[in-house]
């Protein structure tokens, strides 16, 4: 069945036919599958995965390490909360090592992202200090490589 | 010096070369450079780059200034690591010193196997549709080449029987090309250990072409050398084009009795001194660490090849269910057309490339090869446009 999302992680616009064809799977239980893996959010949403710098419209990105107290009986997860319902928080993950939450911020320019990090993240009760680093280039995203695609270069007829 | 003697008149080339046919897909490639657009199910090879950390491999080699011959045998090392890789895949033994070579691609290891056992006029049966170039290689090594015919009905797997009533005292050998190109065709354990018996019975030795062992789709490859009494019997030829998508860095080999493996390094010795050393160094990589990327290909080949299987029931071209490599053999037996007028008005009127089913032998008349080692994008327009083909030249 794992299949089944493994091929629409990679192509969301693969039809439940294409999918039963490609898994021998019945048809029936691909929709199934996903209707129930949409219902109790294993699929979570379906999108686009868009290259803004082509249209013109890159936005700016920033990797912000945060280092936090931990609170007592809710750890680091109310923090986190607070900080994840802003939406200029596009991930927030918790990490082991010398900080404690990696939040990605992406913003229309530094400054935004500057005064965010000044006016909202730092002073945040229980935030105990924060290190910004820009996003200077994408090589590659969630497994797709941006510039040049490699393919192998084939002899269209061999034996 | 003057060149006065050489005349137009006098034949230069070789009977023996003479004797091949030209190879029928060669007008093919005039046709597809005139034309754009085209989508090719006619490659033979996977649509996957290399591995990185097998490239890595190759780069570093380079960068440690691996740049010599290495032993007419190959590295001693890769040598290890497909013992090691036989034994614990089919629980074989072979002598990393002695008993396995490394080649320029299964292409050379079929080369020289044939030249290392035949005598002038010792026949050598092969089954068909089969690779192109086993006879040729049969010509050119002096023997005599014995077509076996297989039919879809037993879905191109070789009969032993029919292989035993084609045997003469001149055979010497059989050949074996499965997972089989071009028809996606598998052999089951008993079937060939039925082939082994005729080996065994008549002496014969047993030439296995296993180039796609490793894509096979919800069945178990057995390799040849591992059925009873069958390694002393059998030459494997094997590689790492398919399986670690390495066509183009020509690394085969060949595993064989020491004194076969003999004969052969002392015609590769003469000819090719030695398979490439970066090619070499990369394919120990792909043998260490290359194992997940081989499922990771495989499970995708295999999603690709039910929708082409699939597809071509559903437009009206009968295709069994092929079990490994990269290819269907679909019958276009209802256009009325010969494979080869099916393929080329196929790929003037719709632009799509597949290969005439005669390529590879009389019998696979009435078929054409496809391969599914494409995106399957490509895979599904290839279909509709060969829908919309069907549809104009359904049998009058």
């Amino acid at each position: 069945m794992n299949e089944i999302f493994r091929i629409m992680e990679e192509d969301a616009r693969k039809t439940p036919q294409q999918i039963a064809t490609m898994t021998g799977i019945p048809l029936s239980k691909v929709k199934e599958a996903i209707k129930q893996a949409e219902r109790n959010r294993t699929i979570l949403k379906y999108k686009a995965m868009v290259n803004w710098d082509k249209l013109g419209e890159g936005q700016v990105w920033a990797l912000i390490e945060v280092r936090l107290v931990p609170q007592r009986d809710v750890g680091f997860d109310a923090i986190a909360e607070r900080i994840y319902r802003f939406p200029e928080a596009r991930s927030v993950y918790l990490m082991s090592g010398t900080y404690d939450l990696a939040v990605l911020i992406a913003g229309k320019t530094m400054q935004e992202i500057a005064s965010f990090v000044a006016q909202k993240l730092a002073p945040l009760e229980g935030v105990q200090g924060t290190v910004t680093h820009f996003l200077l280039k994408r090589y590659k995203e969630d497994g797709e490589v941006l510039e040049g695609e490699e393919r192998p270069k084939r002899v269209p007829i061999m034996p | 010096m003057k060149d006065t003697k050489r005349t137009k008149e006098r034949d230069m080339i070789s009977k023996r070369v003479k004797e091949i046919p030209p190879s029928g897909i060669r007008r093919f490639f005039d046709i597809l450079a005139s034309l754009e657009g085209v989508i090719s199910l006619g490659v033979g090879e996977p649509d996957f780059v290399t591995p990185w950390h097998i490239r890595e491999a190759g780069i570093y080699s380079l960068e440690k200034g691996y740049t010599s011959y290495t032993s007419n045998y190959g590295l001693l090392e890769l040598r290890e690591e497909i013992a090691r890789y036989l034994k614990s895949r089919y629980g074989l033994d072979y002598d990393p010193q002695r008993e396995l070579l490394i080649t320029v691609g299964v292409s050379e290891g079929l080369d020289l196997a044939m030249r290392a056992i035949l005598d002038p006029g010792d026949e050598i049966i092969v089954h068909e549709p089969g690779y192109v170039s086993y006879m040729p290689c049969t010509v050119l090594a002096g023997g005599v080449f014995v077509p076996v015919p297989t039919t879809i009905e037993n879905e191109f797997k070789v009969k032993a029987e029919d292989i035993e009533k084609r045997i003469t005292p001149k055979t010497k050998a059989l050949l074996l090309g499965y997972p089989n190109n071009p028809t996606g065709a598998v052999m089951d354990r008993e079937g060939l250990r039925r082939v082994a018996e005729v080996a065994q019975r008549h002496d014969l030795l047993v030439i296995s072409d296993e180039i796609y062992e490793r894509l096979v789709y919800g069945v178990k490859h057995t390799c040849f050398a591992s059925l009873p009494g069958m390694k002393e019997r059998t030459i494997l030829l094997s590689g790492f084009s398919k399986a670690f998508a390495m066509t183009g860095w020509r690394i085969g080999y060949a595993a064989a009795r020491e004194e076969i493996i003999e004969a052969m390094m002392k015609i590769h010795q003469y000819t090719m001194m030695c398979a490439p050393t970066m090619g070499q160094m990369a394919a120990i990589e792909a043998l260490r660490e290359g194992e997940a990327q081989i499922a990771e290909m495989v499970a995708e080949y295999d999603q690709r090849r039910r929708v082409m299987v699939e597809g071509f029931n559903r437009i009206g071209l009968t295709c069994f269910e092929p079990r490994g490599a990269f290819y269907t053999f679909p019958s276009i037996k209802r256009t009325g057309l010969s494979s080869e007028e099916f393929a080329e008005r196929l790929l003037l009127e719709d632009r799509v490339a597949v290969v005439p089913g005669a390529t590879f032998g009389e019998c696979g008349e009435g078929y054409v090869r496809c391969c599914y080692a494409t995106s399957l994008a490509e895979i599904e327009e290839a279909l509709e446009r060969m829908s919309r083909f069907v549809k104009r030249h359904r049998a009058r």
